[in-house]
């Protein structure tokens, strides 16, 4: 190490330090900026007719977008119905049965390499395998496109979560004479049950404030919600329209869907976070 | 410290955790319903990686017409022009790359002060509370940053930042040209804050796992703390570093909501970060479904080929990184 005076060394690492916590600093302002606009703007725009009407020509005033809350809930629902039963099978296969198995390894990184594949590329790709050939925009081409978001996710946290549970647990429910998939279904898994649920919890919030892959599956619709077989109304894409029209009354009611989006996958996060606490001590 | 497989980001099992022994207790022939059981999750995990395959074959399958009509011309031709049929990728491709650089040049330096901050300087209870508030940073939906991008902090970049880039920094071409707000340079910024999250958790790890002792060793000799940083921990977790770096870029290159939002949208290239641009992502948001002819929609799936694999390969060398840190880690020490 070179000798430096004493008071050079001092003054370097205090900025350093000031520099950190600067930039600390940045990090939550710009949290708590987006969330105050986010707040200030949208909750002029939250009222009763916001739930339970459906939305109205610009200029006209009143209306609301219940059409597009129940189609995301729909579209994230279908979606969890897809990626979860999966996600927890390769998951447990990851956990339980891959030992220094080549297709593990591979499945594994696929896993990562899944999770940050940009959402709009598996949007194209939902669409070029079913909007294409079916000839037309569904909410099951959205739903697929969810489900391939959220099927990695939930993969690797039950292969996290599952290999937190001492072996000595599955040791003992096997010499009791179980078999193999008893044990994983039933102690395992009531075991690492609040992992479990933090990982589906962060799967779906990470699709429910999706947009990307949904803007040419889904779609969007100004009517309500019939099946998922046609293009589906949804919360994010009716953002993107109407943040984009030039109508002030349609830009309120695009902040008024900001603040749902933002303050429901904020809970959910935190909730996901609080289980993963509680079940810790 | 528990972490979910999305915080702790890639690679981060196996070696670090208990390995499944073989039980000694294993039966000589597998109980009624194991086999079709391990059967069940075997093609369960082996749908990921199919998936990972399907996309990318189904994106080569479908931009072959674009590849046939133009070939390596689709790559360097500036020309995107709907009506005459005539398609190139090169402003999509510069503006993705230029995005993502102002994105890392920004986030890679304020991440690592982050994580800096938060595993050397903060107390406890802070480090806890600054952490988490970062950590709801990623969480937040690109659309929402879009939203906010738009309509607040780009009239705040033209009201107030890019007049003072623009004298103090106006003789470089970089900062020349009238302050609009939408452009290049905010979509950068934002991009920034996107992927801050994402490298300073993986950052944090970094820091935390490095041996107490080195780092004592290196306090007791007389060092600073920004000593014991650069030269002890930086260098000790440099692998990992990387690999978050990685991460976070692969994660700039193909953010679509918040770019699309801010970035103006113009087929075009400019020498001027104030200048509207565009990037492959905010090009497939906006005009996909409006495409119609076969030629423009095999275009546009041309172009996510290219960030399909541009994306990919960011992301091997992220996870191979974070897994040599973690494996040399788990064994070395």
């Amino acid at each position: 190490m070179k000798l430096r005076p004493p008071t050079g060394r001092r003054a370097t690492d205090l900025m350093v330090r000031i520099w950190a916590g600067a930039s600390a600093f940045i990090g939550i302002v710009i949290l708590f900026w987006i969330l105050y606009v986010v707040i200030q703007r949208g909750l002029g725009a939250i009222n009763l007719e916001f739930f339970t009407q459906l939305p109205t020509p610009p200029g006209t005033g009143g209306g609301g977008l219940a059409n597009a809350i129940l189609g995301t809930l729909v579209l994230t629902v279908a979606a969890t119905l897809i990626a979860v039963p999966v996600g927890l099978m390769a998951g447990v296969y990851l956990a339980e049965f891959s030992e220094d198995s080549k297709i593990g390894d591979y499945s594994r990184f696929s896993a990562n390499v899944l999770m940050g594949m940009p959402s709009i590329i598996v949007g194209v790709f939902a669409y070029t395998m079913m909007v294409v050939p079916l000839g037309h925009f569904s909410g099951y081409a959205g739903a697929l496109a969810l489900a391939i978001l959220m099927l990695p996710v939930v993969t690797r946290t039950t292969e996290d979560m599952l290999r937190l549970v001492p072996n000595t647990l599955r040791e003992s429910a096997l010499a009791l004479g179980a078999p193999r998939w008893k044990v994983t279904l039933v102690i395992v898994f009531r075991a690492a049950k609040g992992g479990l649920i933090t990982g589906i919890l962060l799967a779906v919030a990470r699709v429910s404030g999706e947009t990307a892959p949904l803007l040419f599956t889904a779609l969007n619709s100004p009517y309500w919600f019939h099946s998922l077989s046609e293009t589906t109304p949804n919360l994010t894409v009716t953002i993107f329209n109407y943040a984009m029209s030039p109508y002030p009354d349609w830009q309120q009611k695009a902040w008024g869907a900001s603040l749902l989006i933002t303050v429901g996958v904020l809970v959910i996060t935190l909730l996901a976070r609080f289980i993963l606490r509680e079940k810790k001590v | 410290m528990l972490k979910t497989a999305q915080q702790r980001g890639p690679g981060g099992s196996g070696s670090r955790l208990l390995k499944v022994v073989k039980s000694p207790l294993r039966r000589k022939t597998p109980a009624q319903g194991d086999t079709p059981f391990r059967w069940l999750t075997f093609f369960c995990s082996l749908l990921v990686p199919l998936v990972m395959l399907a996309i990318g074959a189904e994106l080569i399958r479908s931009s072959w017409p674009a590849v046939k009509q133009f070939g390596w011309r689709f790559f360097f031709s500036q020309e995107w022009n709907p009506v005459l049929q005539e398609f190139g990728a090169f402003s999509s491709i510069f503006g993705t790359l230029v995005s993502t650089l102002i994105a890392m040049v920004i986030a890679v330096p304020l991440s690592l002060a982050i994580a800096l901050f938060l595993v050397e300087l903060a107390p406890p209870r802070i480090s806890r509370t600054v952490g988490t508030s970062i950590e709801l940073l990623a969480a937040v939906p690109s659309i929402i940053y879009g939203m906010w991008g738009l309509f607040v902090f780009a009239p705040f970049m033209a009201n107030y930042v890019q007049p003072l880039l623009g004298e103090t920094l106006g003789f470089l071409p970089l900062f020349q040209g009238p302050p609009m707000g939408i452009g290049m340079l905010t979509a950068g910024i934002i991009l920034a804050f996107m992927v801050l999250p994402f490298i300073s958790a993986i950052t944090r790890d970094v820091f935390l796992l490095v041996p107490p002792v080195i780092k004592e060793s290196a306090f007791g000799m007389g060092a600073t703390t920004w000593e014991v940083t650069y030269k002890v921990t930086i260098p000790y977790g440099l692998v990992g570093i990387i690999g978050a770096v990685f991460l976070g870029l692969g994660r700039a290159l193909g953010e679509t909501m918040a770019v699309t939002f801010v970035i103006g949208n113009a087929h075009r290239i400019s020498a001027s970060l104030f200048s509207p641009g565009n990037t492959i992502a905010s090009t497939l948001a906006n005009e996909f479904s409006e495409a119609t002819e076969p030629l423009y929609v095999s275009s546009l799936v041309a172009l996510g080929l290219v960030l399909y694999l541009i994306t990919y390969l960011v992301q091997v060398v992220s996870q191979m990184m974070l897994k040599r840190m973690y494996r040399a880690w788990s064994v070395g020490l």
